[in-house]
């Protein structure tokens, strides 16, 4: 059976594979493996902006996703961002295999604040859904609350639940009972 | 999917094309990319982009200003936002002159596009959502909305042009749902008493007593509750036209009464001594067969004939099969617009079935079944579930014998067929089955004229 491959793109804490399962057993109804880790692409690195070019990354965890896997979740420490962006929290291929997200501005470090990992987790998590939820179709969702909701700040991170409304969960549970296996 | 406010970006670098246009999908919009300004023009000549992504620095060829400029040309309403890694002020003040939407530096928040991107397209709803409200209070004077291929019903639009200026009484005849109104709106607002009002009475929604004095208006003290006088509707589309709809439905009392409005154009207030003169154009309309009415005392005839001084036979929906898919095509674009809902076409399956299906409700049916299945649909296109009522509620003919001598119901089947054919006996005949001199033969034994 297909599964959903994790995959650490350079240093990632081991504490957020545990959160990341937990995540993703909740509403995919797949088998999770886990792929050693890669090494940052230095091609992605933009000097300039002293970011990583998420696209680099997307394609290189492309190349690297296993025959089998239906799915592909790169989780990486270093700060996202496309040419036209600022950052990015993730992104992922809208109904594709591969997504990926960045721990960088999800810890409270990054706004000055000591580390806290409850709201690390709980941060991940929502991104985690979020950018998993684009694999499988599901785009921005108008209900604030909802973790497929649009997040362009941390704020708005903080607002959303740990979970998808009840509209993105039925057409999730739709897309897995009517592809049954073939996601 | 928001699949009606499509989205291009422009850029030489295939990473920013790329990357842009993938985080606009993941908010639901549908994206196009180009490499340059040729291409980009190309693409806008065959898609009516809401928002076009453009930067302004592209080597050979276009640069972003031009690539504006064309895209403007082919497409006026599309908003252009010219992308920039260097900010000047001179480019941006160039840009905005030219006519961009909005000038912005790269890379840029996420929120400053987000909020770019749906304050753009919120302008955009409320500006087609004007244009439809527009549309919706000028259709009355349009004649093109008269959505039709039919040779027939062309036949009748060319007709509503040719007496559009007359004064004489036009008498509307058609089934429930064909569009009586709408052809005697078109009667009037194509003619030289278009500013003037157009006044509509149902006269099957009113008893006797009510319907005269709406029709006639009444003076204080007329009845109890006349607490003043008030005109009636003949009063107030003097000058214009009055249509009255379900004519065929009238008292014998409010037939004597019309006729004398008829023959002189003044008629008394209800309860008053004054008489009043207007000038009024009459429309009538009926589903009702008239002269049928007549022959059996119901309807008088001189009214009739003075009704009947111009006919109009508006044929049934299913006399005019090849107008279906165009009506319900204008009612998908329509009713999705006013439900704010983005249903963008049917499938042919769909047609299918609505083809397959005998309106006995028309044009009105149609419409009200295209809305039933828009606020069902789930997919952004009509199928042919949408529609899977339609085909239960119609599996076979649903007869419904009246109680009468069996000679009546061959009569009616007879003046039923005449007028789906236009009084063609040919047609008729065949329809009915039977050879045209045994048509002959019913039609004098029964005193029918055709």
């Amino acid at each position: 059976m297909s599964a959903l491959y994790l995959v650490a793109v350079g240093n990632v804490p081991d504490k957020v594979w545990r959160w990341i399962t937990n995540a993703t057993a909740e509403w995919f109804p797949l088998p999770i493996k886990h792929l050693a880790g890669l090494s940052v692409p230095a091609t992605a690195f933009d000097p300039k902006r002293k970011q990583y070019q998420s696209v680099d990354i997307m394609r290189l965890l492309a190349e690297y996703a296993p025959p089998d896997a239906t799915r592909i979740l790169g989780v990486t420490e270093v700060d996202l961002s496309i040419p036209m962006l600022s950052f990015l929290f993730g992104q992922a291929q809208l109904d594709g295999k591969v997504a990926v997200v960045s721990l960088c501005r999800l810890q409270q470090q990054f706004y000055g604040l000591p580390a806290q990992d409850d709201v690390l987790r709980e941060r991940l998590t929502k991104e985690v859904l979020h950018e998993m939820g684009h694999t499988f179709g599901l785009v921005h969702c108008s209900e604030q609350k909802c973790a497929m909701s649009l997040s362009t700040h941390i704020g708005m991170v903080d607002t959303k639940s740990e979970q998808y409304c009840d509209r993105c969960g039925s057409q999730l549970a739709q897309r897995f009972a009517s592809l049954d296996g073939g996601v | 999917m928001k699949k009606n406010w499509p989205i291009l970006v422009v850029d030489d670098e295939d990473v920013m094309c790329e990357s842009m246009a993938a985080w606009l999908r993941e908010d639901g919009y549908r994206v196009d990319t180009a490499p340059n300004g040729q291409q980009a023009v190309e693409l806008a000549k065959s898609t009516d982009y809401a928002i076009c992504f453009v930067d302004l620095k592209m080597p050979g060829g276009m640069d972003g200003i031009e690539t504006m400029m064309e895209i403007h040309r082919v497409r006026p309403e599309a908003s252009v936002i010219i992308i920039t890694a260097y900010a000047t002020v001179d480019t941006a003040i160039q840009a905005m002159k030219e006519g961009a939407q909005e000038y912005i530096v790269k890379p840029c928040n996420p929120q400053e596009i987000s909020m770019l991107v749906s304050r753009i397209l919120k302008l955009k709803k409320l500006q087609s959502e004007n244009a439809i409200l527009r549309k919706k209070l000028t259709r009355q004077y349009r004649h093109h909305d008269v959505i039709t291929k039919n040779p027939r019903m062309e036949e009748i639009l060319a007709l509503t042009q040719e007496i559009a200026s007359l004064r004489s009484t036009v008498l509307i005849r058609g089934e429930s749902g064909t569009g009586k109104e709408l052809i005697a709106r078109a009667v009037h607002f194509s003619g030289n008493r278009a500013e003037k009002p157009f006044i509509v009475v149902s006269c099957a929604a009113l008893t006797e007593t009510l319907l005269e004095s709406e029709l006639f208006g009444y003076e204080k003290g007329a009845f109890t509750g006349a607490t003043g006088q008030v005109k009636g509707k003949f009063e107030l589309a003097d000058g214009g036209t009055i249509f009255l709809d379900e004519i065929g439905d009238i008292s014998p009392k409010l037939q004597a009464d019309l006729l004398r409005v008829l023959q002189e154009r003044r008629f008394y207030r209800v309860g008053g001594n004054e008489e009043v003169q207007v000038d009024v154009r009459i429309i009538a309309a009926t589903n009702k067969n008239l002269p049928q009415e007549v022959q059996q005392g119901k309807f008088r005839e001189d009214l009739y004939y003075r009704l009947n001084v111009i006919e109009i036979r508006l044929p049934a929906l299913r006399e005019r099969l090849e107008d279906i898919p165009l009506l319900a095509e204008h009612f998908v674009q329509r009713i999705s617009s006013e439900l704010g809902k983005e249903v963008h076409g049917i499938s042919p399956a769909a047609l299918k079935v609505l083809m397959a299906h005998d309106w006995p409700g028309n044009v009105r049916e149609l419409e009200n079944v295209i809305e039933r299945a828009i606020v069902t649909c789930r997919n952004g296109m009509l199928d042919e579930q949408d529609f899977s009522w339609l085909q239960r509620a119609n599996p076979q003919q649903n007869w419904e014998i009246p109680d009468v001598p069996l000679g009546e119901l061959e009569r009616r089947a007879i003046v039923a067929a005449l007028e789906r054919k236009h009084g063609n006996v040919k047609e008729a005949s065949a329809a009915l089955g039977i050879d045209r001199s045994t048509l002959y033969d019913k039609l004098k034994r029964y005193e029918i004229s055709h």
